[in-house]
Formats: structure tokens, sequence, C-alpha cells
């Protein structure tokens, strides 16, 4: 009878250990899906590409040292990034760092329509309508947001919309260590 | 309101099934006629509210309801037709959706077709599928119901993944789903053959032709996953050991074992443990194959919205149905013991070594998949065991699976015999041999490495052995029984697959090469020259379309074209691959990036023999279908 309970036991034991995984990742102890981005640790890649909002000006990457600041990659096309448009109004009226935006592969006409009807929380938009910059920053996907140190060194990346948890839990504690 | 009747049909359905188990169960037990007929009925009322609630999804993709959460999510407006209704199960919930529904269709099939089986039994079988559907059920009805309102209501839906804006991947889920599901029944067979303590050889022929059925649409389904990974991911790869590809291979490992073990229970009445655990392994290990994708633990490309309470969801119905059949298991086994014996030379034997390893294959891949998990839950750093693990791994139980394979299929029973055949089993291992040094020095004029020369010859062996019994037979102008001549055919599949991964692995020619427009490259003896690119408009994508000529020598072959595609919602590029088939290789063009300056990177690839991956397993599947045609399977006595 014991020599034949052992299948059972064995699987009894596999299901319990696969669940303290989950619960694990539940808890957010374990994330199997956190990728590293090389750039991290990094000097942040730099541009100058044309203003979405300023005809005729540049934004230019070296003009942001100093201070840390955050880059978001968007585009009008990403239903995801209307998603995270309010949190970043919040971010930009905190006021606490300046946000720049990487206008993804995009027409800019229609980009500045969209910020014009939902609001523009970006204190520069660059246009990186080929989306070499985008390249050069490691982007997969709209829309990633990273933080940037003063020295210009790339402090976190979040791939994703950004939310009041992920700003509170992943980007304040970094930026409140940066500014101190 | 067509959702929310959606929704109301799910619920119907999730009652109805509770009824199917309990009265199908208690039926049994306690021998009433009258509550086993109500299981029997329910059924069909189960059927009929799944495909309800299914038609519900199905009607809000087509008609564009992105009031819908899951509509908005997986579908566009300007999506066509064919992946609207495929987006049914493009994603978490609607594909939990089409698993009940296959669920329900195997039930009904069991209902149908099981006039022969006694009352109780079947009423037993019957409960076991409805205590599963219950499960799932509940599992769709908790945590992921697909037709759950989003307000306000989207204006547009973010499309479907890209990825599954294909033919091929369109049908590929349906096939493996009825696999998986599947395997329930086998399952079922197993729990209602140790409830009711009747597992003989009757037991064994009632179960095999649905075990088989389940086969069949695994290695389908498989087999178009695959084909459909060689052209859409513009790799040229045509098996990745990607976690979900090793979730539905490692069920149909056990389940190949399985159609064996029972032939032995079915002839023999021997190996009844054994065949009793592989039920509950092979349906175990499509339940964790739904788990592991399902739950977000593993990294794939398959990227499914990662849901730890999902997860722990499925992890407690896998614990509950596993670990109750296999401590039902541990109180039977002892009334499990097979009487008789048989020699060592003898098919017992061999059938006994396919099933140690093709066991141990699965236990190989079950070990490479869970163990990057482990590590990572340890702590002990993120690791990724890859093809360098696999194909090694690998190949330790299956070349000699294949050698044996050969000769056991004419190894007679219980007491070994071979001479019948083994004069005709050398001549035959002889000139696999020779043929397999003729292809790789005539074909290909290098012998590659003994591994090549193994494989082509393990590859033509199996051929040859599995025409040994239709040839005799046609010989003497006999017909040949449906059993044995699927057998033979499935057999056949097997080698014509070995010869393509040979094939495939050993003669492969790359190159990544970046070319202007009138540029030309080549690759084993085939020249491709670069005619430039146009753009293309799709539905609800835009392309780019490399155009290539080929030259064989002084032959001009058709010309070639791939394709790069964006999807305008996601913006995700997609590849398209530029493929010319001939009946000893394919060639591969796949457009890379553009490097400016009418300069375009690009992939080239040499293929020798991959068709007949493709090819074996769908000879497999023919052969299971002709096997499942066999008359001793429609027998109708109906036993008291």
């Amino acid at each position: 009878m014991w020599r034949y309970l052992t299948p059972a036991i064995v699987c009894l034991l596999l299901g319990l250990g696969l669940s303290w995984v989950l619960l694990r990742i539940g808890s957010g102890d374990l994330d199997v899906r956190e990728i590293q981005s090389p750039l991290l640790g990094k000097p942040a890649p730099e541009f100058i590409l044309p203003s979405l909002t300023e005809a005729s000006t540049s934004v230019d990457s070296r003009h942001f040292k100093g201070s840390p600041y955050l880059i978001n990659v968007w585009g009008s096309w990403c239903a995801a990034c209307r998603e995270e448009h309010a949190m970043l109004l919040k971010i930009s009226a905190l006021q606490r760092l300046p946000l720049i935006g990487l206008d993804w592969k995009d027409d800019p006409a229609i980009a500045v329509a969209y910020l014009n009807e939902w609001g523009n929380p970006y204190q520069q938009v660059a246009s990186d309508a080929e989306g070499r910059v985008a390249i050069n920053w490691g982007v997969y996907g709209a829309p990633e947001t990273f933080l940037v140190s003063g020295q210009g060194v790339v402090l976190f990346k979040f791939v994703g919309p950004l939310t009041e948890a992920v700003w509170h839990d992943k980007f304040m504690p970094l930026i409140e260590r940066e500014v101190h | 309101m067509i959702p929310e009747l959606g929704t109301l049909a799910l619920v119907l359905a999730l009652l109805l099934a509770a009824m199917q188990a309990f009265f199908g169960l208690a039926g049994a037990h306690w021998q009433q006629a009258a509550w086993m007929q109500v299981a029997r009925s329910s059924v069909l009322a189960v059927w009929l509210a799944v495909a309800a609630s299914f038609t519900a999804l199905t009607l809000s993709l087509v008609q564009h309801d992105f009031s819908v959460a899951y509509v908005a999510q997986n579908s566009n407006s300007a999506l066509p037709l064919l992946y609207r209704v495929a987006a049914v199960w493009g994603a978490h919930e609607g594909s939990l959706l089409l698993w009940a529904l296959m669920l329900a269709s195997w039930a009904l099939l069991v209902a149908l077709f099981s006039r022969g089986l006694p009352a109780d039994f079947r009423a037993r079988v019957l409960g076991v599928l409805g205590l599963i559907s219950v499960g799932f059920l509940s599992f769709t009805l908790l945590t992921s119901n697909p037709f759950a309102r989003l307000i306000p209501a989207a204006l547009e839906g973010a499309d479907l993944n890209p990825i599954l804006q294909d033919p091929a991947l369109a049908i590929h889920p349906p096939m493996l789903y009825m696999g998986y599901v599947g395997t329930a029944v086998a399952f079922a067979f197993a729990v209602a053959a140790m409830l009711s303590g009747q597992l003989d050889t009757a037991w064994a022929r009632w179960t095999r032709p649905w075990t088989l059925a389940a086969w069949v649409c695994l290695t389908l389904g498989i087999a178009l996953g695959s084909w459909w990974a060689y052209y859409e991911l513009g790799w040229g790869g045509w098996w990745f050991w990607d976690p979900v590809e090793n979730a539905s291979f490692m069920p149909w490992l056990v389940t190949t074992a399985l159609i064996h073990s029972l032939a032995v229970t079915e002839k023999r009445g021997l190996f009844k443990q054994w065949t009793v655990l592989l039920a509950i392994f092979a349906f175990s290990l499509s339940l964790l194959g739904t788990f592991l994708v399902r739950s977000g633990v593993l990294v794939s490309v398959h990227a499914f919205a990662a849901d730890p309470s999902r997860g722990l969801f499925v992890l407690a119905l896998l614990i509950f149905f596993i670990v109750g059949a296999l401590t039902l298991y541990a109180f039977r086994a002892s009334s499990l013991q097979s009487e008789g014996g048989f020699a060592v030379v003898s098919r017992e034997s061999f059938l006994l070594l396919n099933n140690a390893l093709l066991v141990a294959a699965a236990g190989l891949i079950l070990v490479g998949t869970l163990w990057p998990l482990v590590m990572d839950a340890l702590k002990l750093g993120k690791i990724s065991v890859g093809p360098p693990y696999f194909n090694v791994v690998f190949l330790v139980p299956t070349v000699p699976l294949v050698l044996l394979m050969s000769v056991g299929m004419h190894a007679s029973w219980k007491r070994g015999h071979l001479n019948l055949y083994a004069k005709r089993l050398t001549l035959i291992a002889v000139l696999s041999v020779l043929g397999a040094l003729l292809i790789a020095l005539a074909a290909y004029h290098r012998p590659g490495l003994p591994l090549t020369l193994l494989g082509f010859s393990a590859g033509l062996l199996a051929i040859g052995s599995s025409l040994i019994d239709p040839w005799a037979q046609w010989r003497r102008g006999q017909a040949l029984p449906q059993a044995v001549l699927g057998r033979a055919i499935a057999h056949l599949g097997i080698g014509l697959l070995v010869m393509g991964i040979t094939g495939v692995a050993s003669y492969t020619v790359e190159r990544d090469v970046s070319l202007a427009v009138g540029e030309s490259a080549e690759i084993a003896g085939y020249r491709f020259t670069f005619q430039g690119t146009q753009p293309v408009e799709g539905p609800n994508y835009h392309a780019i379309e490399g155009r290539f000529q080929v030259h064989e020598g002084e032959r001009t072959l058709p010309d070639l074209t791939t394709q790069k595609r964006t999807y305008r919602v996601q913006q995700n590029p997609m590849t398209q691959a530029g493929i010319a088939v001939a009946w000893n290789r394919d060639l591969f063009v796949a457009l890379g990036e553009d490097l400016g300056g009418s300069k375009w990177s690009m992939r080239l690839q040499y293929k020798p023999l991959v068709r007949y991956l493709w090819i074996g397993a769908l000879v497999m599947a023919l052969g299971g279908l002709i096997a499942l045609s066999d008359r001793r399977y429609r027998r109708q006595t109906v036993i008291p």
C-alpha cells in the first residue's frame, strides 16, 4: 500500500512546491518576467531630435544633465499609452523631476493633436519618427519609462503602463535616494 | 445582451456539469439506473450550454462589441472575419471556453458512441468527465469570465496579437486542445476502472480508440505549431524547446506510451498498473501544460498574461485530480496485479522498453522545463535551459527507441522467436546502412557526423520494417486489418520524421547577408539575387515585400517573395518567410532590417529534407486514423 502511494506523494510535493513559487510571485517576492535592461547602470544614450511641440527647435539630451529626469516612450497609436496618460499628467503636476517624452514611430501631426486633446504632461517632446533613438535605448514596445540620474546614468526601466503602485513602489524610492 | 446570455449559459453549464458528475458517480455507486440515465442526458445539456456560450463570444467578436473587455483587448474593426473568429481562442479567457467546449464535446462523443459499455461503467466515465468540467467551468467563471464588460466601452479594439494572425495558427490551438482534453477521456476511463474494479482486457479495448483519437489530435496540433513557427517566426527553426512546446510534447510522449501499454493490456492482460499510471500522467501533463501556459511562471514566446491567482486555481485543480486519482490507485494497485509472464525476447518486453524510454524522454523534458523555475525560486540565479540541453538529452532515449521499434514491431507475443522475420530484418538493416551512406555521400557529398549516418540508417530501417507487413500481405493478396495497416503507416511516419530531422540537422546551410538591389549571394549551390522591395498593404497591416531571383546553377527557379509586416495597432513587426519547396529541400528567405541606401539584411537558408518532418507527423496521424477505423473498436456487443 505505502509503496503504491509514492506517485501520489511525489505529485503532492511537486504541487505544493509550485504553489509556493506562485505565492511568492503573487506577493511580488519573485519576478520571473523581470528582464534586466543592459542599459541599467550605464550612461544613457545621447540624442538630438526635432521637437514635436516647438517647430524648428530640437531636443538635446545633454541639456538634461545635472538633475534626474524621466524619459517616457509613447506614441499616439499606442492604446496602453492612453491608459497611463492620466498617471503621466499626475507625475508632471508633482514637479519632482522633468518628464521628457519620446514620440516613437509616430505621425507628428497626429501626435500633436493627441497631446492637445488629452493634455501634455511632458516638458519637452522629442519626435523619433523613424525609431532610431528608441533602438539605442533598447525599446521594444511602448510605453516604456526610463529613470536617468543627474550624472546621466540609467537607473531604472519600466515596461508597460505606469500605475500609481509602480510609481510609488519602484520609482519614488529611487528618486528619493537620488535627490538626497 | 448577448454577452450576458453567454455568462448565463456558462453558469447553466456549470450546474448541469455538476449534475452529470453527481448522478454519474452516485448512480453507478448505488446502482440507480434512472440516475445514470440523468447523467447521460445532462451530457448533451452541458454541451448545448457550453456551445451557446461559445457562440455568444464568437458573435460578440464578429459584431465588434467593444464593450466586452475580451473583444476590446483581442480584436479590431479592421481584423478580417477569419481572425475575429479565431480570436475566440486568441487569449486566456476565450481559450478556456474552448477547453470547456472540447471537454463537453468529448463527453458527448463518449455518451453517443459507448453503447457497448456496461451502463454503470459508462456512468462513471461520464461522471468523472463531469467533475473535470465542473473544475474548468468554475475556473472560467470565477477567475476569467470572457464576457466581462468594459465600462466605458472602448471605441476601438487593441487587435489580435499579430503572431496569431495566420491560418495555421488559427486552427493549431483547437487541434492541440482537442488532444489535450482527449487525454481526459483516457483518464476518466482509468478512474472509472479503478472505482468499479473492472480493469481487464475489455476495458483496454474500450479505452484504446479514445486514446488513439486524442493522440491523433495532439500529433496534428503539435505538427501545425511547428510548421507555423517555421515559416512565421522568420528564424527557419522548427522546434525551439520552448516551455509551451514542451508542455504539448510531454503529454504526446506519455500518450504514445499509453497507446502501446494499452495494446499489451488488451492482448495479454499485462501492464495494468503501468497503463493506469500512464493514463493518469498523460492527463496530469496536459493539466500541467495548461498550468504552465496560464500561470505565467515560465517565460515563453507564447506571452499570455501572467496572473498568479489563476495559476493557483489551476494548480488546485491539478492537485485535486492527480493526487486524488493516484491515491485511488494506491488503494487499488494490489488488485491490479498482472497474471502471466513473457519471455525476454517478446513483443511484451519491446513494448515495456518502449514505455520506459518514452517516459524517460518525457521526464527529461519535464526536468529541463521546470529546472529554471526551481533555480529562480531558490535564488540560485536566473538560468535558461535551452536547446543545448534538450538536443543532447533527448537523443539518449529516442535513438534506441527508434531502433528497437523497427525490430519490436515484428516480435511475437509472449515468447520470442524473431526468426520468422530475422532474415528480412537483417537484410533491411544492411540496406538501410548502405542507403544512409549513399544519401550522405551522393546527395550531400560528405558523410557528416556519425550521428548523421545513424539517423539516416534508423530512419530507413523504420521505413523498411514498417513496410514488411503490408508488403507480405499484398504479395499474398490478403486484405490487411485496418489496425495492422494503421500501425504500419504510423511507424512509417516515424521513419520519415527521423529522416527529416537528420537531414535538416546535418546539412542545413544558413547565411545572414546584407545585399543591395541587384547584388546576389550563394548558398549550397543556389544563387539568390535581391530584386528590391515594394510596399504592400494588407487589411490591418502594411508590409514591405522583398523579391528574390533564385538560380540553381544555370536554371532559373520561380522568384521568392518575403514580407516584413507591421500590424497597425500593435506595431509588432512579423516576418512572412519566402519558401521554395522541392521534394528534397526547402529554400528559405527572410527579410531583416533596412540598412539604408537600398541595402537590406536578410537570412538565407537551405534546409534539406525539412518537409519530411511534417509529412512524417501527418503520416503518423493518418496511421492513427486508419487504426481507429478498425472494426474491432466498433463492435456493438452489449455487455450485461
